[in-house]
């Protein structure tokens, strides 16, 4: 049987140190057993590398930025798709999710297909959110508390014990031992982040991650849970390997079930000495080491477009334990002419 | 009012200077105007080229022109002749 | 030989760190004209600065915030917030769509009357009400809602002295899980203050409880915060139903809901973020459904909002100054509006759009006042088309609170004008004339003269 052939847009390029998923996702693609692609690079800036590798991306796009509203980026998207007749997108970039979520239902009136969570769930696991997340899924997560002030931390004293986490309300987090520490984290990332800050229980223990992808019915598609071995400056995993703890998967479908969950996402986890996992972060997106994921089994991203485009879609069981993923850097060598034309075009 | 000689601009309004590595995008006046300071023509002639294919008044021109100038000495693409 | 159309030169440096929008099509189409009527002719005809306000846009939010309630509950009466704009042409327009009048002051109170708002329909809310002013609104029958309990005593003697009966309502502020939590006006619902004041009224023979009242903050980016008020305020008023035995005629949910208007520092745009009208109607009618009234028991559900019916109702017009290059580089545009005229500009990032068309190219800008003073930026950093000194913009959202927190500094105000449905332009606010200003001063005989 001839297989389909599907044009399929993906944002975060950006293989960077700090690297989006995109280029992941992509190589996922080409793998993909049930269709063929043409991959369609969406880009925010001129240096994102996957514009220029060429057998990972067949034409790029530049798109607006979210911030400049919905409003734009659709209209990008129009152009785009009137020339490249998109049958998927799949956006990766935490700050465009949103805007992504606002635009699925434009999107299908044109024929582009998202798999993406609903806005609820979005909003539903933001890190402000998770306590209450928490206790209506029956999930541990570590006891936090939203504070607007720094008056509120006397009272916070009794309910925790020192060391604690102080958090963005959307990035950073530092730990710390005393009054002192939490007054300058409070002043640092409340300036850059805005309020609340929050207040989270310091889990001791080790950190593990699964990747996954729920039907938006509450059944899980694919699980893989892997533990970091190599964790950068940045936080990003340098290195992965995949494990098989069985809890792991039970909170996994635990957390697909009760939530509905309806697309990629990636979850934090940390086991504590006793052994007890608390969800420390609900990502909800595909990882920038999903390949990790294709590589023992489960393509995460085939099985994402495949239902997106509402194709019957059997869920994953079983993976390959002790495969491990290390990632590393390569210098392409991009003539100017390149750089010039998506930077004055906007394509390439 | 010399432009850095080994300044490059292409058709696509793509500016490249070598030397440095840095790169600049112009709209199509400014290609223009780069083009004829490489052509070596002095403000004057510049200005009256404008006038004469443009819409603009003498005054507006080399009010521009000036700013624009500016620019090329902020981006450190002319040469330093004492002039700027 | 037709010359070309000019564009002055520019060049940018092609940065790989910040968005690099060179080459992208243009984001934005240029506001040539309001409610049909060119930007051009309004400018010429009225001056420049202009404040325009479009009857058309009015009448239609406040179609649209009534079908939102209306569709949701059964019974629903808008007030018109006279504090976010009390021009007396938009004020009438409103009343002409149904809303009450919503007052804080003597004056304001004195505004809704001229205006010809019936007593009753007026609704006295804020902290400072004059003892002639409450006096007046009980012998108008109006609707006195008590912020502290001083104000509830000179209810009281008033109302004594008066023989008539005042209709009060209680302003309640509670935890709804907001920052900051409203909690200077009114009683609050978690330490029993309320219940303090309910008592006293409930025992008060001159004192009618006809309703209840929140307003829980301004420009709400939170729809959820209004269902957990109402939950609230229904228990209340349940909680008085059993007590006494009385049932209020009305739960009050204030205003503060936002509009489109971005904030300063938020990542996306308010068009994309902010809850609309249907998000606020369905939190707050789903809480009071869902409390424990009888059916036929149901009260009116009264809404004073303010901004998110006006915000996108009014655009300034403007013209360029002067372009200037700043030390560093960036580009600074001064226009003929200053932060006197635009109050809000300190807090929301105003949409600036030009009026006249223009290329792909744009410029990182930041947008100066004409004022002789440093604080007068309208816009920090915005990608601006290339504009040119007497080119027009139109400033957009600036509906709420400009036209009644303006300032007369430095320049004299400017007038403002409203586009009727048939594409009339009336003049509802005259500029300012030196005449007028020198009216209110005086100066003594020893200052009269001098030599210079």
């Amino acid at each position: 049987m001839e297989k389909a052939k599907y044009t399929i847009g993906v944002t975060a390029l950006n293989a960077i140190d700090n690297p989006g998923p995109g280029v992941p996702v992509i190589r996922a693609l080409q793998e993909a057993k049930s269709f063929d692609v043409k991959i369609i690079g969406l880009s925010y800036e001129a240096l994102e590398p996957g514009i220029y590798m060429h057998d990972i991306v067949d034409k790029s796009y530049t798109i607006p930025y979210p911030s400049t509203g919905t409003h734009h980026l659709m209209n990008r998207l129009r152009e785009i798709h009137d020339i490249e007749k998109l049958d998927v997108i799949i956006p990766n970039f935490d700050a465009e999710l949103f805007s992504f979520i606002k635009l699925e239902p434009d999107l299908k009136k044109m024929g582009i297909h998202l798999f993406m969570p609903t806005i609820e769930q979005y909003e539903e696991r933001q890190k402000v959110n998770l306590p209450e997340f928490g206790e209506k899924y029956n999930i541990k997560v570590p006891k936090s508390e939203a504070i607007f002030s720094l008056d509120k931390m006397p009272e916070l004293e009794e309910d925790f014990k020192w060391p604690i986490l102080v958090k963005g309300k959307f990035y950073e987090a530092s730990v710390a031992h005393n009054f002192e520490q939490v007054n300058i984290a409070f002043n640092r990332i409340s300036s850059k982040w805005g309020l609340p800050i929050i207040i989270q229980e310091f889990i001791h223990g080790t950190e593990f991650n699964v990747t996954g992808l729920g039907d938006g019915k509450g059944n899980t598609i694919a699980a893989v849970p892997i533990r970091k071995q190599y964790i950068t400056d940045s936080g990003k995993g340098w290195g992965g390997i995949a494990v098989t703890d069985k809890k792991l998967l039970e909170i996994t479908d635990r957390f697909i079930s009760s939530t509905k969950w309806r697309g990629g996402f990636e979850l934090e986890l940390m086991k504590d000495n006793k052994g007890d996992f608390y969800m420390m972060e609900i990502n909800p997106r595909i990882p920038a080491w999903i390949y990790l994921a294709v590589g023992v089994g489960q393509n995460i991203p085939e099985a994402l477009v495949n239902l997106a485009l509402g194709n019957e879609v059997k869920p994953y069981t079983k993976y390959d334990a002790g495969k491990m993923f290390v990632r590393y850097s390569w210098d392409m060598i991009v003539d100017l002419k390149e750089f010039e034309k998506i930077s004055t075009t906007g394509e390439l | 009012m010399d432009i850095k000689k080994d300044v490059a601009v292409s058709d696509s309004g793509f500016v490249f200077y070598p030397t440095t590595g840095e790169s600049f995008s112009v709209n199509p006046l400014g290609m223009e105007i780069i083009r004829l300071m490489k052509d070596d023509k002095s403000f004057d002639k510049i200005t009256e080229y404008v006038v004469d294919h443009y819409n603009v008044e003498s005054s507006t021109i080399e009010k521009d022109l000036l700013d624009f100038i500016e620019m090329l000495n902020h981006f450190s693409l002319m040469e330093d002749d004492g002039e700027g | 030989m037709e010359k070309q159309q000019y564009e002055r030169p520019l060049i940018k440096r092609l940065e790989s760190k910040i968005p690099n929008k060179f080459g992208a099509k243009p984001n934005l189409i240029p506001i040539t004209h309001i409610d049909e009527v060119a930007v051009k002719d309004l400018i010429s005809e009225h001056g420049s600065p202009l404040f325009v306000i479009s009857e058309k846009k009015i009448r239609s939010n406040i179609r649209k915030a009534r079908k939102a309630f209306e569709t949701r509950y059964p019974k629903v009466q808008f007030a018109w917030s006279y504090k976010t704009n009390y021009l007396d042409a938009v004020c009438r327009t409103f009343h002409q769509e149904g809303s009450w009048a919503e007052v804080v002051s003597d004056f304001e109170y004195d505004k809704a009357l001229h205006n010809g708002v019936n007593g009753s329909k007026i609704i006295y809310n804020g902290p400072d009400k004059t003892p002639e002013s409450i006096k007046k609104a009980i012998q108008n029958n109006s609707l006195i809602h008590i912020d502290h309990l001083d104000e509830y005593y000179t209810i009281q003697e008033t109302a004594d002295a008066l023989g008539i009966k005042a209709k009060v309502a209680v302003r309640i502020n509670m935890d709804t899980g907001v920052y900051p939590m409203w909690d200077r006006f009114g009683f609050n619902y978690e330490n029993g203050q309320a219940w303090t004041v309910l008592n006293k009224i409930m025992r008060s023979d001159v004192m009618t409880l006809v309703g209840l009242h929140t307003h829980i903050g301004t420009f709400m980016l939170s729809a959820i915060a209004y269902g957990v008020a109402a939950s609230k305020l229904a228990d209340l008023a349940i909680g008085i139903r059993t007590k006494y035995d009385h049932q209020i005629e009305y739960i009050d949910m204030g205003g503060g809901f936002a509009s489109v208007n971005r904030l300063k520092g938020s990542y996306l745009p308010g068009v994309d973020t902010n809850p609309t009208i249907d998000d606020f109607a369905e939190a707050i009618t789903t809480a009071l459904i869902n409390a424990d009234f009888k059916p036929d028991e149901l009260p009116l559900l009264i809404l004073e909002t303010g901004r998110a019916l006006i915000d996108d109702a009014a655009s300034l017009l403007g013209t360029v100054i002067s372009n200037k290059r700043l030390s560093d580089g960036r580009r600074s545009t001064i226009l003929d509006i200053g932060v006197n005229l635009l109050f809000t500009s300190f807090w929301y990032e105003h949409p600036i759009t030009p009026a006249q068309p223009f290329t792909q190219y744009t410029e990182d800008t930041v947008v100066y006042g004409p004022l002789c003073m440093n604080i007068d930026v309208l816009r920090e950093h915005i990608t601006l088309p290339l504009l040119n000194k007497d080119d027009h913009v139109v400033i957009q959202y600036v509906g709420a609170y400009n036209m009644t927190q303006w300032m007369q500094f430095i320049t004299l105000r400017p007038r403002i004008v409203m586009i009727d449905e048939k594409r009339n332009v009336n003049i509802i606010r005259e500029r300012e004339h030196l005449d007028r200003i020198l009216e209110f001063e005086k100066v003594p005989d020893h200052l009269k003269k001098f030599d210079l």
